[in-house]
């Protein structure tokens, strides 16, 4: 069974979403996408400043299976992304919760995190995925 | 319901990711498909390929039928054991298959052909062997592991003893029978190493020994990344019914001399050749960042568009690699388009990898 963090905001896209202190944003995706999607390869991340609408694919996460898009939970702009993984895509499958995560967003609007999925209702979705 | 090889369980018990692979339950990795396509590369792995089809052909005809089916000429097998990769073709040279033959007496030859293809394969076989006395058996009830890596042999000859003394000294591209235990110094990875065939009752016990010997599980998602890398064809991606061996890379397996011998789809391939074959497989290397996948865009200046055929990551290399179908007069260099934007990439000569080693600058 994946590891979903009681914590965090989810997607359906298997993004999840970390509500920071100063109301940011960071993103990344689930410890069970990294798993489906299996060994990663090559990541390509937006620039800082570009602007987003909810359910943009706004990055791209290759595995050396297939590509597939992240798309961004909630409306915002870029502030910074996470470089480090162009060099080192593998962090994603080790620590997709922490040195893993994609990229920090300022949202439009600081209400829209909660439309998001919680744990409970993300566990859910996962498990029937499985099967 | 999918077909299940007798290693379904031990694919379980080793934690193998399974999928639907040609209507078979397979393993595509047991936890991380680049960590298993470095163990071929250094050390031995293990594959269960036994969903690949076998077939036995026998009778005093067989050799003169194989000539006749096959765009490779089996006239080339003087010694018992020695095998040959060959395309079965259409009457339009289009590739029916791709196949290894080992000729192993007078009268018997074995063929091992693609399990995707087995129905068509089996059914045009059978249709073209009607004016021929041989007989043609399916080996449904085989199993067939693949060991590979710069350890496979060691281990396979540490683990199997005695039973295959007559494989030790083997040379590449030669099988041997030992008792039930049909064993060839063959592959597709680009490695030393074994295919073996054997009562599927002795599947299980063999992997156990492999394994319990160092051996590592391999799934189909490395021996994907491994054969791409090594240079090797897969059939239906890099060429199917609509390709020619002309233009798929493989004409170093089309034997022309003799000249009298007819074999199916030798006037359309010779008319091909007299026309001037259009289209070339190459190798790609991805120079920028980025990863390239079968049936992206190709472009070539000055020489028109072409296609990858199959493309992926590269672990060996660390970088991505394809094949692509692209206008014959191409030169060094190209472009790929992936997600609107145009990569570059450089045009090379597979194999990218082998014995371990890149092959390319």
């Amino acid at each position: 069974m994946s590891n979903i963090p009681e914590d965090l905001y989810y997607t359906k896209t298997h993004e999840w979403v970390k509500q920071d202190a100063d109301g940011t944003l960071t993103v990344g995706i689930t410890d069970h996408a990294q798993h489906l999607l299996g060994d990663m390869v090559f990541i390509e991340l937006p620039d800082a400043g570009s602007a987003f609408n909810t359910g943009d694919d706004c990055a791209v996460v290759e595995s050396v299976k297939a590509a597939s898009d992240v798309y961004c939970p909630v409306s915002g702009e870029i502030i910074e992304t996470n470089v480090a993984l162009l060099e080192t895509p593998e962090v994603v499958n080790q620590d997709p919760y922490g040195d893993g995560w994609l990229l920090r967003l300022k949202p439009n609007d600081a209400g829209e995190v909660e439309d998001l999925l919680d744990a409970e209702t993300y566990k859910e979705l996962a498990a029937e995925e499985a099967h | 319901m999918a077909q299940r090889t007798a290693l379904y369980e031990k694919h379980l018990a080793a934690g193998g990711k399974i999928v639907d692979f040609a209507g078979w339950d397979m393993p595509i990795h047991y936890g991380s498909q680049i960590e298993e396509h470095h163990t071929v590369r250094n050390s031995a792995g293990v594959f269960d390929v036994s969903h690949m089809t076998v077939i036995d052909f026998k009778g005093a005809a067989t050799r003169e039928f194989l000539q006749y089916l096959l765009a490779n000429d089996v006239g080339k097998l003087n010694t018992p054991g020695k095998a040959l990769y060959s395309c079965m073709l259409n009457e339009r040279g289009g590739v029916i298959d791709d196949l290894i033959t080992y000729y192993m007496q007078d009268n018997w030859y074995r063929m091992v052909v693609n399990a995707a293809t087995r129905e068509k394969d089996l059914a045009w076989i059978n249709r073209q062997a009607a004016p021929f006395a041989i007989e043609i058996t399916e080996r449904a009830e085989l199993a067939m592991l693949a060991v590979q890596g710069p350890e496979a042999r060691d281990k396979v000859h540490a683990v199997m003893g005695g039973t295959i003394n007559a494989a030790r000294e083997l040379a590449p591209f030669f099988a041997a029978q030992c008792a039930d235990i049909f064993i060839a110094r063959t592959g597709y990875t680009g490695e030393d190493g074994y295919e073996i065939i054997l009562p599927a009752g002795k599947a299980s016990g063999l992997w156990d020994q492999l394994l319990a010997a160092g051996v590592k599980p391999i799934g189909l998602g490395a021996r994907d990344t491994l054969r791409l890398e090594a240079g090797m064809n897969l059939y239906g991606q890099d060429m199917d019914e609509t390709t020619t061996p002309l233009e798929s890379g493989l004409a170093w397996t089309v034997a022309w001399q003799p000249a009298e011998r007819r074999f199916i789809g030798r006037p359309a391939l010779e008319q091909q050749r007299e026309a001037g074959v259009q289209r070339k497989l190459v190798g790609l290397v991805l120079l920028d960042r980025g990863v390239l996948r079968s049936h992206q865009k190709v472009f070539v200046s000055n020489a028109g568009e072409g296609e990858t055929t199959s493309g992926s990551f590269a672990p060996t290399l660390n970088c991505s690699i394809a094949f692509a179908r692209v206008p014959a007069q191409t030169g060094n260099e190209c472009e790929v388009e992936i997600r609107n934007k145009k990569l570059r990439a450089k045009i090379v000569k597979p194999p990218f990898v082998r014995f371990g080693k890149s092959c390319i600058d």
